[in-house]
Parts: structure tokens; sequence; C-alpha cells
């Protein structure tokens, strides 16, 4: 069971409040008919999956029902910070 | 090899079984290889096994991080079944499912394979309106099937709980009577002991740390054991197959996420098929000991650390006493987690890739043990021609940006 800070609640809470969506920083295209094959099958499925530092989404969805980012070691599993989208992560590793 | 046989069983008796010979040698790696298959678990055996027995390579290398058979191999609930929705993928396990019935006869060695049906448990309309669609695709491929009505499943397993006031009443089944067990392990060490016959060597505790490449081409393989040689690599990786890619420069549309599974402590038996549900989350079988080994959901993170979180383990268990009221008393012994690599789609990547030399078999995600001798067979099939094998020309990695996807949600009976 994971432990989470929601940088909007500003308050540690259980794993079952939220929910994970996915890689954090994927930026939608903005025009997306304008990208080949190849680059819009890479935007849609393929992620780094790191061993080590991950930035993720994770969404409070029984709280305040919004979105922010997390730094989590996924070998570990140990979560290193939670910040709001549209800021950087302070805490950024070699990924493999 | 010696053949395992009752008359051999009987001369080692009288030596008091000291002299039965080493299952696989333990050689020390040459300075080079035809294939280097990385990743000693059940697929990666296959499917040396496989280059060796149908293709005639005999230079062959497995590579194995930590020893034979100890990742997803060992930590799977061995539920074998073929009953998958669309013709590609139903074909590719239905091969596994020909390739299991003459598997212990195949490698001399008794995977202790045990056709005692698989139960797809349905709980409500759509549930019930999948699983006849299911079922009738089955039948069209070929596969055995039939929908079952929740007086026939009481039959099948009776200590399962059909009352309609149940807070998720059953309506139906799918029941595919091929379909059952094996000994996972025992499928490990039967390809293992029937590629190290062949020639294959089997090179335990040494990880692969790097892919060298030159001009766009594979040449061997960084090892903790230092440079090996190889002008094919196959990679059967599973869980950490996004790391080994990452060593050639490649990604791959996979996440690694951990799945749990639990046994308990071993009863008499009182379970004698498997009953999988997607709907409340959990599936349930005996082993020949007694245990009934559970399989719970798969985390919704990413992780690469063999754990999962408590809350996942509990909710699958509340599942299990909800089909089976008795099981509220059985206490449990063991619980673990293994890393799957899933797949957006819930199917396999058998692939080339764009490094020459360089292949895929991996995405398996939570249901990669039933496929354990069909994947090896046409990865190896692949992997010796250069070119996919008619079953695994669908599950190239390509189909990722081709959008070609092929969708066994339904059937992959783990929530992705």
């Amino acid at each position: 069971m994971l432990l989470i800070h929601c940088p909007h609640c500003r308050e540690m809470r259980e794993e079952e409040e939220f929910s994970y969506s996915g890689e954090a920083h994927i930026t939608r295209p903005l025009q997306p008919e304008l990208l080949t094959d190849e680059e819009w099958g890479d935007y849609l499925f393929f992620r780094t999956n790191s061993k080590g530092i991950h930035h993720e989404m994770w969404f409070h969805a029984v709280g305040c029902r919004r979105y922010f980012n997390v730094t989590r070691d996924t070998l570990s599993y140990e979560i290193l910070e939670s910040y709001l989208i549209g800021t950087q992560p302070t805490i950024t590793g070699a990924t493999s | 090899m010696k053949k395992y046989s009752a008359f051999s069983l009987l001369k080692n008796a009288l030596s008091y079984h000291e002299n039965w010979q080493k299952v696989w040698r333990n050689p020390t790696p040459k300075a080079e290889y035809d294939v280097i298959v990385v990743g000693g678990g059940g697929h990666g055996l296959a499917t040396a096994y496989y280059l060796a027995k149908v293709h005639g390579l005999t230079n062959i290398a497995v590579i194995e991080k930590g020893y034979l058979g100890g990742g997803n191999t060992a930590r799977n609930t061995t539920i074998i079944r073929s009953n998958y929705l669309w013709d590609e993928a139903a074909q590719l396990y239905e091969l596994s499912m020909k390739l299991w019935e003459g598997l212990s006869q195949e490698l001399n060695y008794n995977v202790m394979f045990s056709q005692r049906g698989v139960l797809n448990l349905g709980h409500n309309l759509q549930d019930m309106r999948d699983i006849e669609r299911r079922v009738n695709a089955n039948r069209l491929n070929g596969i055995d099937g039939e929908v079952v009505s929740p007086h026939r499943i009481k039959e099948i397993a009776p200590l399962i709980n059909i009352s309609p006031n149940s807070r998720y009443p059953i309506l139906g089944a799918s029941w595919q009577p091929r379909g059952g067990t094996a000994r996972h392990d025992a499928v490990a060490w039967g390809y293992a002991r029937g590629a190290d016959a062949l020639g294959v060597d089997l090179i335990q505790q040494t990880e692969v740390t790097g892919i060298r490449r030159q001009n766009g081409a594979v040449v061997g393989v960084e090892t903790t054991k230092g440079f090996i040689g190889a002008r094919k690599v196959a990679c059967v990786t599973a869980g950490n197959s996004s790391v080994v890619a990452a060593m050639a420069g490649l990604r791959l549309p996979v996440e690694s996420r951990p799945l749990q599974a639990l046994v308990s402590e071993p009863v008499k038996p009182c379970l004698d098929t498997v009953v999988m549900s997607n709907a409340v989350h959990g599936y349930i079988s005996q082993s020949d000991k007694g245990d009934l080994v559970i399989g719970a959901g798969v985390d919704s993170y990413n992780g690469y650390g063999q754990r999962g979180s408590f809350h996942v383990i509990e909710h699958t268990v509340q599942a299990i006493c909800e089909l089976f009221p008795a099981f509220s008393r059985v206490r449990m012994n063991r619980q673990w987690g293994g890393i799957v690599d899933t797949c957006p789609d819930a199917c396999p990547i058998i692939s080339k890739t764009s490094v020459e030399g360089l292949y895929f078999n991996c995405g398996w995600g939570t249901g990669g043990f039933k496929a354990t001798p069909g994947s090896g067979y046409v990865f190896a099939d692949t992997v010796a021609n250069d070119r996919p094998h008619t079953l695994a020309a669908p599950f190239t990695v390509d189909r990722f940006n081709s959008g070609a996807l092929i969708d066994e949600h339904g059937a992959a009976g783990v929530a992705h």
C-alpha cells in the first residue's frame, strides 16, 4: 500500500483513494493529423517504463478529484515527491 | 541423456537413487554462439529447445541472470486454456494447447499437465453476452467450449455458491474442458533438460548488461562474465523487456506491473477444476499438493519490485470468499508478486526489431504461462528463419504503429 501526498489537499492519503494515470509529461500533439503513423503510435503506446526514477500522474479519485504528478522509484516503490501539473520535478534520475 | 522410464526408476532404486545423472550440464560460456537466448524462463527455454529440435541449431546459449525458471515461470498460477476471442490470439494459444497435450511424452519429463477444465464465470448480462460470443468464436476456430448454466457449474464445482442472493450472482460460465493446469517448475526443467540434451548451453547466474551492435546488426552481448559473441540475440525477458530493449536503443510499448498470487495451507481435495471470474476478480484452483492457488489482480502502477499492494490481495480474497464461502476459514500460507510486461492490447509481441539479428518475445502480460510451448515454437521459427512465423505475424511490434491491434482484454482474464 502506497502512501501518497496530494499536493492539492496537502495531505498524505492511502493508495486506494487514488488511481494511477500513467507516465507524466507526455504532451498530446497539437496537430495529430500532421503526424506519421510512427509518431502517433509512439504518442499513444510507447512509454519509458523506467526501472528506477519514474514521473507519473495520479488522480485523487475519492478526494479532490484532481490530477497531479508524482516522482517514484519503481524498484523500491518509494515516493520521492509529488508536484502540481505544469511544474517540473525537482528529482530526476537517469532512466534505464 | 538417459531416458526416464519405469525401468530406470527401478534400476536407480537398487542404488538408493544416488546415481541419477545430472539433469543438465553447467557449462562455461563459449566465445561465440549462433543464437543467444536472453532469459531462462519457460518461454526462453522452450525457444532454445525448439531452435535445437525443429531447426537443427545447436550452437545456442540461454543466458539467465538468476536460476532457470526463477522469474514469472515460478510465480504464476499455472492455468492453461485457449479460449481467446480473436482468431489471431486463439490460434496461437490453441497451438500451445496442442503442444501441451503431448508435452510430457515429447520431453520425457512429467510436466503434470492436467486437463481438469476451466470455468470463466459470468455475473451480469453483459458478461453472459461476451461469454456467448467468445464461446461461439472459439468453436468456429475449432476450440472446445460451451456455455454452461449455474446448475451445471454447481455439478462441476460443488463448493461454489450459485445463490441468486449473492452480491454478484453467478449467471453462467464458459467451460473449456481441455483447459487445466500444469506444474510450472517442471515445464521449465523439462525444456531445460531437453535443450541441454540437444547441446544447448544453459548459463545461469550471468546477467546480460549490454547488447553490442555493429553497423545496425547484433554482434553479441555484454554479460557479468564478459562479452559473448552471437549472430542472433533473442530476448525473452518478460518484466525486464524494456530494460533489455533500452540496451539496444529500442523502446517497447510495454509497461511492467506487479501481479500477485497466494496459496493456502494444503487441504484435502475439494476443487478439481479451475474457476476464474473477471467481474469479481479472482481465480482459483487446487494444486496436487492440496494448496488452493489464488491469483490476484495486477497493480495499477508500474513497478519492478516483485511485490504489490495489499489491497489488491484483499479484493481478490473477498471475491474468492464470495464464490466459495467454505474457503473463508482456510489460512493462507504464502503470497508473492511477479513483474508482468503488459501490452496496450493484452496480446504479446513476437517480433523482429529494427536491429538486425535482434528479436523480442515479450508483452505476455498476465497470461504467459499457458502459452509457453507455442510461444517458444513460433519464436524459434521466427528467429531461425528471420521472418515471422505465420501465427506470429499479427504479433509484431509494428502493430502499434499500423493500428492493427488485437484487443484481448476481454479474454485475457486479468484486467490490465
